[in-house]
């Protein structure tokens, strides 16, 4: 038994190029994601067409693009423009002065002001719309400024947990369950779908261990190893992007072991449900991937999702996962609050290794 | 007897280097056409390096070397078309039938489709394997494996065809029988050129050579090998050499 | 080309064979398609808003009633306490707390201003200030609305009145954008995978030796074994453009030639990089690994999920190698804008670049030597 676990260790670091890919990609990934991803709006490109051009509609323009959140990509003349402009796909938003905007202001008290944007991608339309919007209110608030009314709600607003609305507090986290689940559950998917495929498998099977023995046998390295870069990863978070971890580090780390003995246990069903490498690779790749970044809530929140996909999600381990790391790291929340979801990662876990064992003894008897 | 026959492989001070380690240290030999000359020594001697190089897959560090009539450094693909190959490592498609295997390869040395119908059958009848046509290789026993990968490295009738261990890990039953199949291609006149590491297979050969850390030590028939050495079987003149040359280190 | 046609019959034949893989290949993407394709919105439809009301009087609950009537919005619990409200947004039962101040009321009619508060669970940032600005409007409005009962001949309008047109998208309709992006997405994996693995396979099992001892010419080999996966995955964008022109109404507003057109040549870039990389390795757990690498920093960066804009300067330089990207921007300018050819030529020769790269780097990588 130890020397079939010592030959697993030797099988993994031999291989200088396995070693660097297994290290050395999730830290280049957590370090690009982190930095990268993002849903929040800075210098996305935009174009104005001033049809005034006075005093009122340059002052909007200038407070505009002096939030930061634009870049003055181009400056139009004539609406037939705006076509035009959207259609090379740079320019996401236009904003239209209508003529003699700040005249009818003085005199009307009132005056249009169009906001188009490009909707082809609603997601951002939808924010830049939002910020746009934002500005211009502000600009006539300070307006009004001498016009207070009579009766008036004071909002104190607080953002909880991350008063700078930081978009790292979402993905990392999100980071660490993919990079986790991935290595975990692809690796030892495909490990022992090549020993049954280039039939090495069979010597193990009428060795003396039993299947129980040659699982564990397989899967301790890389526990080590995901291990390993669970805490590779949470040191990064912590160091370079100055994520807290208000709660227990401990439980955090239970909690990592956890999840990653629940992804190796995943691998293993693949492994016993497919028969050849590629078929456990691309099983594991359309199985693990797209679902993990999609409906774990890592970028895009389950409650907005229908509720056929809502109810959907729950069976994806990485949900529950993401909300404990979420609940110790930021929130500092024991595990009073998260053992609900622990539950539901032991039960997933015990799922799985059951199923496995079971397709397993089928094969030998 | 032989002198008649033309050379085939015209191998001259053939060295291969590996950094500073030589794997081939200045080897020199002639096969001939139609003959099974057998390429002994024990594992690490330089033999797969040497075999590699005669079929085009790594060019040698020095050395004059014909294969088929073709230079090894400048025409390898006309080499290719010449020659069958058959590795010590099982190297058919198994999630092919039998009958794919002999199409694709058959298709790729160009032989016409009627060709392959026709050579396919014949293959199949000599191995009475043609109710196992449409069977997926990796249903069929290894003996039989060897038998087809045989068939397959000659379907294409070359000249030369290399084998690199081919009996390893089988019967010797069907090592007999795989024996027969390699004197009916050579009384086709097809060169066989062989490593082994059965001494008893040796005996079926031609012409021997004995590769020893990366240079031949001897090279001769059989029987002129026995009688040189004073013994009674290759395995006694294989176990001399070795011994005299770890006495020299 | 006879030789060619021989490969091409034969890896046909190992594909087909597997039924599980066609399976996977074919079945498993566009179950994906239909269904994630619903996944991915930032839109809020709704916020669970707990309640702690304070003051318990008409104006109170009117503002209740407000915030219950809202589509936005839905009222998870009334508390008593600050804390039990503080412990529901740690459970992660609510996502926003609203906090009516004691003598809301009171202080609004004698002082002119009421307190209330909004505590909004900010982990993740951009959702909590579009619930944070929501919520801002309602209670605007309220105030509006109080206004008016109390002080009818007050002029309230904004001076500045803000139209929004949303072009392309009318509805903003976030499926429409979606599904040509997560299209793209599985044919490159499927497409990268496929001829990555394939040469490594005969590598590790051995075939490929066979196949260096005959005359087949390395164009003829590399040929070979692209274009099967290039069929297939051609074959797989097209039936994926038909699932979303009919079955998600997806418009198709530009050149259906041209757009299989770039895929065509999108197709050479990913399948001859999943080429190059299974050159460059010995075992097919290697070369998953390498384009499971490259496979997630392309898709996470490839602006399908998160707008390429908010990215800082160098990641955007990095994406100038990130083949998903200039595809994903052309499909959807070709799908929902109808763009030509000449909107993105800058894309399209980059991507022509690309391909002529990759394929030259990995016929270069493939000799034909043990």
């Amino acid at each position: 038994m130890k020397g079939f676990i010592i030959k697993e260790f030797l099988h993994i670091f031999r291989d200088l190029r396995t070693m660097l890919i297994l290290f050395g990609m999730p830290v280049v990934q957590v370090l690009l994601f982190g930095f990268a991803i993002t849903n929040e709006i800075n210098h996305a490109s935009i174009a104005i067409l001033d049809q005034a051009k006075d005093e009122t509609s340059m002052k909007i323009t200038d407070k505009i693009l002096s939030s930061g959140y634009f870049d003055l990509n181009a400056v139009l003349t004539h609406p037939d423009q705006i076509e035009a402009a959207f259609g090379k796909g740079e320019i996401k938003e236009v904003i239209v002065f209508e003529p003699g905007f700040g005249r009818k202001l003085e005199k009307e008290g009132k005056a249009n002001l169009q906001i188009i944007t490009d909707a082809s991608d609603p997601n951002t339309a939808n924010l830049l719309f939002n910020y746009t919007a934002g500005i211009v209110r502000d600009y006539s608030r300070e307006m009004m400024e001498n016009k207070k009314p009579p009766m008036q709600i004071s909002i104190e607003s607080t953002m909880m947990y991350n008063p700078e609305l930081k978009g790292v507090f979402m993905f990392v986290p999100g980071t660490i369950t993919i990079l986790l689940m991935l290595v975990s559950a692809m690796m030892t998917s495909i490990s022992i779908a090549r020993e049954k495929e280039l039939g090495t498998m069979e010597v193990l099977l009428v060795s003396p261990l039993k299947p129980f023995q040659i699982i564990v046998g397989k899967v301790l390295p890389y526990i080590l190893l995901s291990f390993t870069n669970a805490v590779v990863i949470l040191v990064l978070a912590f160091t370079v992007f100055g994520m807290p971890i208000n709660g227990s580090l401990i439980l955090l780390l239970l909690q990592s072991i956890l999840f990653i003995v629940m992804a190796l246990s995943m691998g293993i069903f693949i492994s016993t449900v497919s028969q050849t490498q590629q078929q456990a690779m691309l099983l594991s790749m359309f199985v693990l991937m797209l679902p993990t970044i999609l409906l774990s809530g890592f970028i895009f929140p389950i409650e907005n999702m229908p509720l056929p996909l809502q109810i959907l999600s729950n069976i994806m381990p990485s949900k529950w996962f993401i909300i404990i790391v979420k609940s110790i790291m930021i929130k500092g929340l024991g595990i009073g609050y998260v053992w609900k979801e622990t539950l539901i990662l032991v039960g997933m876990t015990l799922f799985f290794v059951g199923l496995s064992v079971k397709k397993f003894n089928i094969r030998l008897g | 007897m032989t002198t008649e026959r033309p050379n085939v492989i015209e191998v001259k001070n053939l060295v291969k280097k590996f950094g500073n380690f030589v794997a081939n240290d200045h080897l020199t030999f002639e096969v001939k056409q139609g003959e099974i000359f057998g390429f002994l020594g024990a594992n690490g001697a330089g033999k797969t390096t040497a075999i590699k190089i005669l079929c085009g897959l790594q060019s040698p560090t020095s050395g004059e070397i014909k294969v088929a009539g073709y230079d090894v450094y400048h025409q390898t693909n006309l080499i290719k078309r010449n020659i069958g190959y058959m590795s010590q490592k099982f190297s058919l498609y198994e999630d092919l039938t039998v009958s794919q295997n002999f199409e694709f390869y058959g298709g790729i040395y160009g032989l016409s489709r009627k060709q392959i119908k026709e050579r396919t059958k014949y293959f199949l009848e000599k191995l009475e394997l043609t109710g196992a046509a449409n069977k997926i290789l990796k249903e069929i026993p290894l003996g039989w494996k060897q038998k087809l990968a045989f068939s397959v490295a000659i379907l294409h009738h070359p000249k030369i065809v290399f084998l690199d261990e081919p009996t390893g890990g089988v019967d010797p039953v069907t090592r007999r029988q795989f024996w027969e199949m390699i004197y009916e291609a050579a009384n086709e006149g097809i060169t066989v050129f062989v490593t082994t590491h059965y001494m008893d297979e040796a005996e079926y050969c031609e012409r021997v050579s004995i590769m020893v850390d990366g240079r031949i030590e001897a090279l001769d028939t059989p029987a002129m090998l026995k009688q040189k050495y004073g013994a009674n079987s290759m395995n006694e003149v294989f176990i001399r050499l070795a011994r005299a040359q770890s006495a020299e280190q | 080309m006879r030789t060619i046609l021989y490969i091409l019959q034969k890896e046909f034949r190992q594909i087909f064979r597997e039924k599980a893989m066609l399976v996977i290949i074919l079945v498993i993407p566009m179950v994906q398609l239909l269904i994630l394709s619903f996944t991915a919105t930032f839109e809020i439809k709704n916020t669970n808003i707990a309640i702690l009301d304070h003051d318990h009087y008409v104006e109170s609950r009117n503002l209740i009633n407000k915030f219950s009537g809202s589509p936005f919005f839905t009222i998870s619990s009334f508390y008593d306490s600050y804390d039990e409200g503080v412990e529901a947004l740690k459970s992660g039962k609510t996502h926003q707390l609203l906090i009516i101040q004691p003598h809301f009321e009171r202080d609004l009619q004698r002082d002119g201003t009421g307190k209330v508060m909004i505590i909004t669970d900010a982990i993740n940032g951009s959702a909590a200030s579009i619930m944070s600005a929501y919520a801002h409007a309602i209670l605007i409005d309220f105030n509006k609305q109080i206004l008016v009962e109390h002080f009818p001949n007050l002029s309230l309008s904004d001076p500045i009145q803000i139209t929004v047109s949303n072009w392309y998208n009318p509805r903003l309709d976030y499926i429409t954008y979606m599904v040509p992006g997560i299209l793209v997405l599985l044919v490159t994996i499927i497409g990268m995978f496929l001829s990555g693995m394939n040469v490594v396979k005969e590598k590790e099992l051995g075939t490929i030796e066979q196949i260096n001892v005959t005359p087949i010419i390395k164009y003829q080999f590399i040929i070979g074994k692209l274009l099967p996966f290039w069929i297939i995955a051609m074959f797989e964008f097209s039936f994926g453009l038909f699932l979303a022109h009919f079955v998600f109404g997806v418009p198709m507003l530009g050149s259906l030639a041209l757009q299989l057109g770039t895929v065509s040549v999108y197709l050479v870039v990913v399948l001859s990089f999943g080429l190059f990389v299974s050159t460059l390795t010995d075992t097919m757990q290697q070369a998953m690994f390498i384009s499971w690498f490259f496979m997630v920093i392309f898709i996470l960066m490839s602006g399908l999920f998160t707008p390429i804009e908010s990215m800082p300067d160098w990641a955007q330089t990095v994406n100038k190698i990130n083949p998903i990207s200039y595809f994903i921007q052309i499909n959807r300018m070709i799908m929902l804008k109808g763009s030509v050819f000449s909107d993105f030529t800058r894309q399209f020769y980059s991507l022509v670049v690309y391909a002529a790269l990759m394929l030259g780097l990995s016929v270069w990588r493939y000799r034909k030597v043990a």
